[in-house]
């Protein structure tokens, strides 16, 4: 593990029963580095940023956060989700709760703020994502984007140092997928060390430090984006940017 | 002339009470045919009830304008053709059916516990109700109130549980039973789908079991078997070992019954909150349980219904509920025969409450349905 990383997967393995997920696994971040995973449906992308805050459990391996390795000890997973904020394909807003009870959640219970503290900061995480004046609303009364907004300013509440976006685009219509496009780059021009996985093409080229492409569990070309569209190494690769780009 | 452009009213036929008669009940003549058959049941069996319920039933005094003390001074006795419900049976022994034996000089105990309890419940039930917080802080402590009052103790002179009767341990079996069944269900329900096989094995095999056993069998087994389970020289209240029973069943329906809300929380719930760093509990008592049990409410009333009703059984462990009270007034000789206005009245009771509980549900239903939109999406 380099000096200056901040996420390090070290030969991470995983299997859903018998079917081997991720295999051989090796990542390093450095803070405020961006970085896209991309890749076909079933290749383990959702699986390995999934294993970074330890939604999913990885069987063989490293993998250390922020100096935390990630084991079955709580505490460190606690400590772990502190760190790491994430985002959803499916949003999953709680319904049961308005736009700004959404945000404090986590900083009332967790961080055991004062209730008006958190507030403001949750406004001001409303703010930040460009949808202060939904504060009272339900989820359910919001716009895709802006339901994908408001989960973003969830996270982001809990002042995380890295954020996970797992294809926070892919549940969006066309037209909202931009307004929260540009929340994200907002967020990666801020120094936010990022990793989405994402087949937002544009983006990448736009904010990625870092391409990651991943097939079948494994890591199979890492690169900087513009030798990564110009000229991969892998054939995989070249395959699969031509399925995506020419259409 | 008129204007041609200018909006005209319906044809009369489409609205006001003709309109509706149409549309509803003689759309086509198979359904004029069952709905002229149901008027025609009703007109002859509506009249009927009410004649024989209220105009020509007795209330205190018989047609001769003379107070009724048994059963011969009925109307219907005296003259079956014309006579109504004898309902006297039900007014002198008002007493026994509201509180069974509770001494007379203590009875503002009940009374005042009855009230009290309208209070603690109320609030509860609509979250839109004025002062809703301070009345809550009430609801949790009338338990404990509750007990002293009714039982004795603190000064207050005891008040043995077998004289407790009628509508008095209806409502307690069924108001405790099912408080005591909603947190115990819910933590059966958190157990079984817990990650931890021993929890959830022994969560399971607890739900199975009471779900697998006969009411009346746990109410034997808490009459008969659990002073065996009690350390030697503690004596177990009759009523509280009835009680103990009737909580153990009803938190093992309650459990499924809030399993079931639970599973139709999406994962992306669990996960939203665990990447958010909520511990388990937090989890649960934040997100979960509120979106499942909203979801159950329904079901939840269905099983409390079925509770309330299911009281009646303490009967066999010869505890006097309502219906136990009913069945001792029709045992007595002087006002043999008047069965009909005894489980009458019984039925009736029942029915106001059990009533209000499903009215209850509907409001609720509606509330949420009209209310936020639950889709995730």
């Amino acid at each position: 593990m380099s000096e200056d990383s901040i996420i390090s997967l070290q030969n991470v393995n995983k299997w859903f029963g018998d079917f081997h997920v991720l295999k051989d696994v090796d990542l390093e971040v450095k803070k405020k580095e961006r970085i896209v995973v991309c890749g076909p449906s079933g290749s383990g992308k959702s699986t390995m940023i999934r294993c970074i805050n330890r939604l999913e459990e990885h069987q063989e391996g490293k993998i250390i956060v922020d100096g935390i390795e990630l084991t079955g000890n709580l505490k460190n997973i606690d400590s772990v989700r502190k760190e790491v904020g994430m985002v959803f394909q499916q949003f999953n807003l709680f319904p049961h709760l308005s736009v700004k009870e959404n945000i404090t959640l986590a900083p009332i219970w967790v961080k055991k703020m004062p209730k008006a503290e958190a507030e403001e900061l949750a406004m001001q995480q409303l703010e930040i994502v460009k949808i202060p004046e939904q504060a009272d609303k339900y989820p359910g009364q919001l716009s895709g984007g802006q339901q994908q907004r408001v989960a973003i300013a969830r996270s982001l509440a809990m002042k995380p140092n890295i954020m996970l976006f797992d294809e926070p685009t892919s549940a969006l219509d066309p037209e909202m997928i931009k307004e929260v496009l540009d929340v994200m780059i907002d967020l990666a021009e801020g120094g936010m060390t990022m990793i989405v996985v994402t087949h937002e093409m544009g983006f990448a080229k736009t904010v990625a430090d870092r391409m990651v492409f991943m097939d079948e569990g494994r890591i199979v070309e890492q690169a900087v984006p513009d030798k990564f569209f110009n000229n991969p190494e892998s054939d995989r690769t070249k395959l699969f940017l031509s399925q995506i780009l020419n259409h | 002339m008129s204007d041609i452009t200018e909006s005209r009213k319906p044809p009369v036929a489409t609205t006001g009470i003709l309109g509706w008669l149409r549309m509803n009940l003689f759309s086509n003549w198979v359904n004029s045919l069952i709905s002229l058959f149901v008027l025609y049941i009703l007109f002859q069996f509506v009249p009927w009830i009410l004649n024989w319920t209220i105009f020509a039933a007795d209330f205190k005094y018989n047609f001769n304008g003379e107070e009724i003390i048994n059963r011969e001074m009925c109307s219907r006795v005296l003259d079956p053709e014309n006579g109504g419900a004898c309902w006297a049976i039900i007014y002198v022994r008002f007493y026994q059916f509201m509180y069974g034996f509770y001494p007379r000089e203590e009875v503002w105990r009940v009374n005042l516990s009855y009230i009290m309890l309208a209070v603690a419940v109320v609030p509860l039930l609509f979250d839109n109700f004025p002062f809703r917080k301070h009345f809550l802080k009430f609801t949790y402590v009338f338990p404990v109130i509750a007990f002293f009052l009714l039982n004795g103790g603190l000064g207050l002179e005891s008040v043995s549980t077998n004289k407790w009767g009628g509508l008095l341990v209806t409502l307690v079996l069924g108001c405790t039973g099912i408080a005591l069944a909603f947190p115990l269900g819910i933590i059966l329900a958190l157990g079984r789908r817990s990650n931890l096989p021993v929890i959830s094995m022994m969560c399971t095999l607890f739900i199975e079991f009471i779900r697998g056993v006969p009411l009346i069998t746990l109410l034997f087994f808490g009459m008969v078997m659990l002073p065996l389970f009690l350390p030697e020289g503690i004596d177990m209240d009759g009523l509280a070992r009835v009680l103990v029973a009737v909580t153990l069943f009803q938190s093992a329906y309650m459990a499924e019954v809030i399993r079931g809300g639970l599973q139709a929380i999406p994962q992306g719930q669990y996960e939203a909150a665990r990447s958010i760093g909520l511990s388990y509990w937090q989890m649960n008592l934040k997100v979960v349980l509120p979106q499942a049990i909203r979801i159950s409410i329904p079901s939840i009333v269905n099983t409390s219904i079925g509770l309330f009703k299911d009281t009646t059984l303490v009967i066999i462990v010869g505890l006097l509920d309502l219906l136990g009270i009913g069945r001792g007034a029709l045992a007595d000789t002087t006002w043999l025969g008047l069965a009909y206005e005894v489980y009458f009245f019984v039925s009736l009771v029942f029915f106001i409450f059990t009533f209000a509980m499903s009215r209850y549900s509907l409001y609720l239903e509606k509330k949420l349905k009209t209310g936020i939109n639950m889709g995730a999406d």
